[in-house]
């Protein structure tokens, strides 16, 4: 037996599994109390009291739905395409936390630290359209097929402009692995990416507050969030895609759409707000045992993460829904323009600027 | 060395069913989505190989724009499935024929294999030679030996890209169009205009 333990291959599988398993169930916790969150701030800004009822300050409202949703009986409509009906939400859940893989949550904690871990989320991402298109057209009936088109149209756009905004930071990064850019970023706040990476280029500190602003406002757009989500917009398409679904797979859609958010909200932290870093300089833990440093760097992490999710549930409460059309012309005729801008300016300030 | 060989036979048998299956499946929604499986499956294979730039690229380029929009046409389509068949008899002999050389193809690569074995002679073809990533090894090369090629791939690309804008642009006159910026610099005064009515008569135009 101890022999099969002493095997590398195995050791492996086992502490891979075991740093998924952990990161997936830190995620689904967090995700419940993050959409009750996200009720009570939209609740607060509407002068209501938000669920309240189940648990102390209705902290288990959460689980109470998961309940009810998971207790109510699957409808598949006579019509639907059975097969891709049941893969599409499930589909959607596995793309929304195979990203959370590359995601490092302190130095040293992340599943997997691959080279090209900002590609790796930005692919993950991108495939998560998918999901929605599959649900949307399964569903044979008209409200999720156009809902389904819309967010096919609307993230492939938007995908365009995030992808863009990445590649200012991988150019003032020079790197593509996320642990690497986390780790240029500590030290004092003026080292985070969005205030340039650095005192040498504080000058890129107005490219990179517009490239933060813009990745902020994309993201809203790519996870179908309000102001941008007509995917789901209930006064044209009453749901959109999810029209047809009940129950479970309705869950799924939902669990998988708030953790592409959460996802998100990590994105923005680990790209522009210097990930674990507290913003000065962590000398002083160096003595510490290193679990608990990290511990507490990861704490760091996760308020940035509530941050950046509060942030997009003001969004939600207060700003009014975009028309499709300005939708598309707010991606295509000004984020991609001047995300292209960014671009040559962070890429001609590294060949000439100081640093280079 | 077992992990990896498991993950290469997974992964090479569901490229290879998938990729049997867009061909075999008689709704071509379901064909689209088995291609997307056969990039996703291949773009494991370069992961594999150490080509995780490669990968990463295949998949938000192939799978998350390019099959995206396939799917968008295909589910558009209007397709009567028994129609679809109806030519099979007409089409069976170029078919046949494409086949026949394919085939043909495939067993002299096979052949080539077997007696010179995979990948040549060069030992090591494979990423990293000196500790650098492969995407920095891909800029090398894209950048200095092949930058005309590369350049020229782009122009390429935005003649395609001109040509589709001319094909679909067109100024149809009654349209009314929006102007965002005329729309944020209308004012009350220029917007809006104050009548006194006098009671019992209402307003001529």
């Amino acid at each position: 037996m101890s022999e099969f333990f002493s095997n590398p291959a195995v050791t492996w599988t086992l502490l891979t599994t075991g740093g998924i398993l952990l990161v997936v169930i830190w995620v689904l916790l967090s995700l419940a109390f993050l959409l009750l969150a996200d009720r009570k701030i939209w609740a607060g800004v509407q002068m209501r009291k938000g669920p309240n009822v189940v648990g102390p300050f209705g902290l288990l409202q959460s689980f109470a739905d998961f309940f009810k949703f998971v207790l109510k009986e699957i409808i598949i409509p006579s019509g639907a395409d059975k097969v891709v009906f049941i893969l599409a939400p499930l589909l959607s859940l596995i793309l929304a936390f195979v990203g959370w893989a590359a995601v490092p949550f302190a130095p040293g904690w992340v599943v997997s630290n691959i080279n090209v871990g900002i590609l790796y989320l930005l692919a993950m991402s991108s495939l998560g359209v998918y999901g929605i298109i599959m649900g949307g057209w399964a569903s044979n009936s008209k409200y999720p097929f156009l809902g389904a088109l819309r967010s096919a149209a609307q993230m492939v756009s938007y995908e365009v402009s995030i992808g863009l905004i990445i590649i200012t930071v991988i150019l003032l990064a020079g790197s593509m692995n996320l642990s690497t850019i986390v780790e240029q970023q500590s030290g004092w706040i003026w080292n985070w990416n969005v205030f340039g990476g650095g005192l040498k280029n504080l000058i890129l500190l107005p490219v990179m507050v517009v490239a933060m602003g813009m990745f902020y406002i994309s993201a809203l757009a790519e996870t179908n969030r309000p102001p941008f989500d007509l995917p789901e917009a209930e006064s044209e398409l009453v749901a959109g895609y999810q029209v047809e679904y009940s129950s479970t797979p309705y869950l799924l859609f939902m669990v998988a759409e708030y953790s592409n958010i959460v996802l998100m909200c990590a994105m923005m932290s680990v790209l522009f707000f210097g990930g674990w870093n507290p913003g000065f300089p962590t000398d002083f833990m160096a003595s510490w045992p290193v679990f608990w440093a990290n511990l507490l760097l990861s704490i760091v992490f996760f308020a940035k993460i509530c941050f950046w999710f509060f942030m997009i549930a003001m969004a939600k409460a207060i700003v009014p829904r975009y028309r499709y059309d300005q939708l598309m012309r707010l991606g295509w005729k000004v984020f991609l323009p001047t995300s292209l801008v960014l671009v040559v300016l962070v890429a001609a300030w590294r060949v000439f600027g100081p640093g280079a | 060395m077992p992990l990896q060989a498991i993950a290469f036979y997974l992964m090479a048998f569901t490229t290879l069913a998938a990729g049997l299956l867009v061909v075999s499946a008689k709704n071509p929604v379901h064909s689209v989505l088995f291609l997307i499986t056969a990039f996703f499956s291949a773009a494991g294979l370069f992961v594999l190989l150490g080509a995780e730039f490669l990968a990463m690229l295949l998949i938000v380029v192939y799978v998350g724009a390019v099959a995206v929009l396939f799917l968008f046409v295909v589910m558009m389509l209007d397709i009567d499935f028994e129609a679809l068949r109806d030519g099979f008899a007409q089409y069976l002999p170029i078919g046949g024929l494409v086949a026949g050389v394919l085939t043909l193809e495939m067993i002299f690569v096979a052949a080539t294999v077997a007696t010179n074995g995979a990948a040549g002679k060069n030992a090591s073809p494979m990423a990293s030679p000196e500790g650098i990533s492969n995407t920095e090894a891909i800029g090398r090369v894209l950048y200095t030996d092949y930058i005309f090629f590369f350049q020229l791939a782009g122009l390429v690309l935005l003649v395609a890209m001109i040509g589709a804008i001319v094909l679909t642009l067109r100024h149809k006159p009654g349209v009314k169009r929006q102007d965002i910026s005329r729309q944020v610099a209308r004012s009350p005064k220029t917007g809006m205009e104050l009548v006194q009515i006098k009671p019992g008569e209402g307003i001529s135009e």
